[in-house]
């Protein structure tokens, strides 16, 4: 039972940090239907950019939990103005193109940002501090369950709960539910498009960082390249989920990481992503649209 | 369109045309060493010179492991022809590119048989290497390689002719797997890899070597490949303490092996991680960080205290003005065991040679060599390091 737990437990913690950058991916799928394959980067750089402020704060003599907030909200700025600025020069001037235009465009963006990444840093492993605090549970949760993964499954939670107000309740969420249904009437009953597809990657790009801060203070280490399988993982849970369901991801999420956790655990980690992937190969034979996606007859 | 096909025709012949000439000249460049040679050998010798072929990745994007070794026989057949040569005969180079690739390595073979070369140093990739040891089998020619890792090239006995001074792949995970048993008296391990070539051969090693282990009750209580690059590897440190393992044997390289160790600590699984050279890196200690103490792997054995590999280097420093590169100390080490052999057997004579290699000891930049039955060298190893305060030590 115990070990059932820790897989679990794990399984949790995996999911939810693709359940943060799955969120991204959906939000843009959702507003304007591209497949934004740079996203990946925009965790990556949030993790970066965490690790340059977490050591120049630990030079000039923070503690550990300051750190943790101050470079949490540096890597949210600096992604999100990563993530408006990459939607206004390689997106925004696509927007009437065929849509395979913006997808080729989002690779080569994925491309650039890695390479950029790797000249201006390095492409060695760089060691990440641990910024989440250490504490020790009581005997018998000890050995189930770290405090990091503990703070990567609440935090997450925490974060999923306040964008799910956001989207309902502010009429920035109001606004951005009716770009999302339908972009043209949007525009004629007087709602900012442009803000509001800012907005989204905006707020998509923040998660990301918060996830590549989360997983990095986790496994104690980071490179140029760790955006891109992350990316393929949060993009298939949200792909499993229904893509741009915000409830979907999550679900997909959780769903993929127990999934590999499991497949690890009582078969072996030779098919981790065996197992993923065939799962998502299921379902979409089953649900094409995904779990919670709704199939809605394409306008031709 | 008969105009632009026309055109793309001449455009490729003459492409075709370029790259042919400047493979003449950069055979010509090749070769111009190896004449110069001869000329400085013809009027010394009373008797014929000893033909030596150099072979290898001379060219090419693997050129950095080949021409290395070109410089080391250089180096010191320039030194033995100076002091008089071998028994009073010089020495003479016949150095031949083979690109790495295994269909050159065939030609490249042919044609140091028809120059009847006594031996052959190199080739330098596994491959080429495999591909060319039947013609010199046939011809009766001595191969010894620099760099030729690959275990079945020895140990299948198929190329009696074939030596290295090299340790085979398998040698580390022996290594690996003769210090748990022997030193830190395991029983049960768990035997992970990153599922590469290089690390899951090495961790199918280790596991053969455990299951076929005289040690009573020993055994391989996991065996798993993870996926490099994955977000997180808890999953399977659950599966490795669940396991009852009392030592990790991990065969990959340093990124995934940081992880792992990382995520080992922090789960309270105190266990000894024993692991190969790819993860002797000081990358994985400045990754890991605290978690990388205690940290078992294996390298190659340092040998750059040594005399005559300080030597060797200083002479490659004057000669060329730049740090010799991949395999130079073993190409130098190759070269002088062959020639030490010819000298001590008195003549050039395959078998005598042969017999001279397996039993006379050298003194190399690489310690004092001597080769087995099977052709590997003896003397020429890895040893076990250790992290301790933050740094590789070699284990005695």
């Amino acid at each position: 039972m115990d070990y059932f737990l820790q897989l679990f437990l794990s399984g949790l913690t995996r999911g939810s940090i693709y359940a943060l950058i799955a969120l991204g991916y959906t939000m843009v799928y959702g507003i304007i239907q591209l497949i934004n394959f740079a996203h990946g980067e925009i965790y990556m750089i949030g993790a970066f950019t965490a690790l340059i402020v977490a050591s120049v704060l630990g030079i000039m003599g923070f503690s550990g939990l300051s750190i943790l907030i101050l470079a949490g909200i540096a890597a949210v700025i600096y992604s999100s103005a990563y993530g408006y600025t990459m939607e206004k020069i390689a997106y925004r001037p696509l927007r009437n193109a065929p849509r395979l235009s913006p997808l080729i465009s989002a690779i080569g963006m994925s491309i650039f940002l890695q390479n950029y990444v790797l000249l201006a840093q390095t492409s060695d492993f760089l060691p990440f501090p641990a910024l989440i605090p250490e504490f020790e549970f009581i005997k018998p949760v000890s050995h189930i369950m770290s405090s990091a993964e503990l703070v990567i499954i609440l935090s997450s939670a925490v974060i999923m709960v306040l964008l799910t107000l956001f989207i309902k309740f502010t009429r920035m969420g109001k606004a951005m539910r009716a770009t999302a249904q339908d972009k043209k009437m949007a525009l004629l009953v007087g709602i900012d498009v442009d803000k509001v597809i800012s907005m989204t990657f905006i707020i998509g790009s923040s998660l990301a960082a918060l996830g590549g801060i989360l997983i990095a203070s986790h496994i104690g280490q980071i490179n140029f390249y760790i955006g891109f399988i992350a990316g393929i993982k949060a993009f298939t849970a949200a792909v499993l989920g229904g893509i741009g369901s915000i409830p979907g991801a999550v679900l997909g999420a959780l769903i993929l990481g127990w999934t590999e956790s499991f497949a690890t655990g009582y078969v072996s980690s030779d098919y981790e992503d065996v197992f993923a992937f065939a799962l998502l190969v299921l379902i979409l034979i089953f649900r094409p649209a995904g779990i919670l996606g709704k199939s809605t007859a394409q306008k031709v | 369109m008969k105009k632009f096909l026309t055109f793309l025709l001449v455009m490729v012949s003459a492409v075709f045309l370029m790259t042919a000439c400047s493979q003449k000249a950069e055979e010509k460049a090749a070769e111009a060493p190896a004449e110069n040679a001869t000329e400085a050998a013809a009027p010394a010798a009373s008797t014929e010179p000893i033909k030596i072929g150099v072979a290898g990745a001379h060219s090419g994007d693997l050129a950095s492991y080949g021409l290395p070794t070109v410089n080391a026989v250089k180096l010191y057949v320039d030194e033995v022809n100076k002091n008089g040569g071998i028994d009073g005969r010089q020495v003479e180079l016949y150095i031949e590119d083979d690109v790495c690739k295994p269909e050159v390595a065939t030609n490249t073979a042919s044609k140091l048989v028809s120059d009847k070369v006594v031996a052959v140093i190199g080739h330098i990739c596994s491959g080429a290497t495999k591909a060319a040891l039947g013609i010199y089998k046939d011809a009766n020619i001595l191969v010894i390689s620099p760099s030729a890792t690959n275990p079945a090239l020895t140990q299948s006995g198929e190329y009696p002719n074939f030596l290295r001074t090299i340790a085979p792949d398998d040698a580390q995970a022996r290594l690996e797997v003769d210090f748990a048993l022997n030193t830190l008296n395991i029983k049960k391990f768990a035997v992970l890899h990153d599922k590469g070539d290089y690390g899951k051969g090495l961790a199918e090693f280790a596991k053969s070597f455990l299951d076929n282990s005289s040690v009573e009750g020993v055994s391989v209580v996991l065996y798993e490949g993870v996926t490099p690059g994955a977000v997180d590897y808890s999953a399977v440190v659950q599966k490795i303490a669940r396991s009852g393992a009392e030592a990790v044997i991990f065969g990959g390289y340093h990124p995934e092996a940081s992880k792992i160790v990382t995520q080992m600590r922090k789960k309270q699984i105190n266990i000894p991680f024993i692991s190969d050279d790819g993860v002797k890196d000081d990358t994985f200690i400045k990754v890991a960080g605290e978690f990388a103490e205690g940290v078992y792997a294996t390298g190659p054995r340092d040998t750059s205290t040594n005399p005559l590999n300080i030597k060797a280097v200083e002479e490659h420093k004057a000669a060329f003005q730049a740090d010799p590169g991949a395999f130079f100390i073993n190409g130098y080490s190759a070269a002088m065991a062959i020639l030490n052999a010819i000298d001590k057997a008195d003549s050039t004579d395959y078998e005598a040679v042969s017999k001279a290699l397996r039993t006379e000891y050298v003194e190399t930049p690489l310690g004092s060599i001597s080769f087995d039955e099977r052709g590997d060298a003896i003397g020429v190893g890895f040893s076990m390091y250790q992290v301790q305060n933050g740094a590789y030590v070699e284990l005695k």
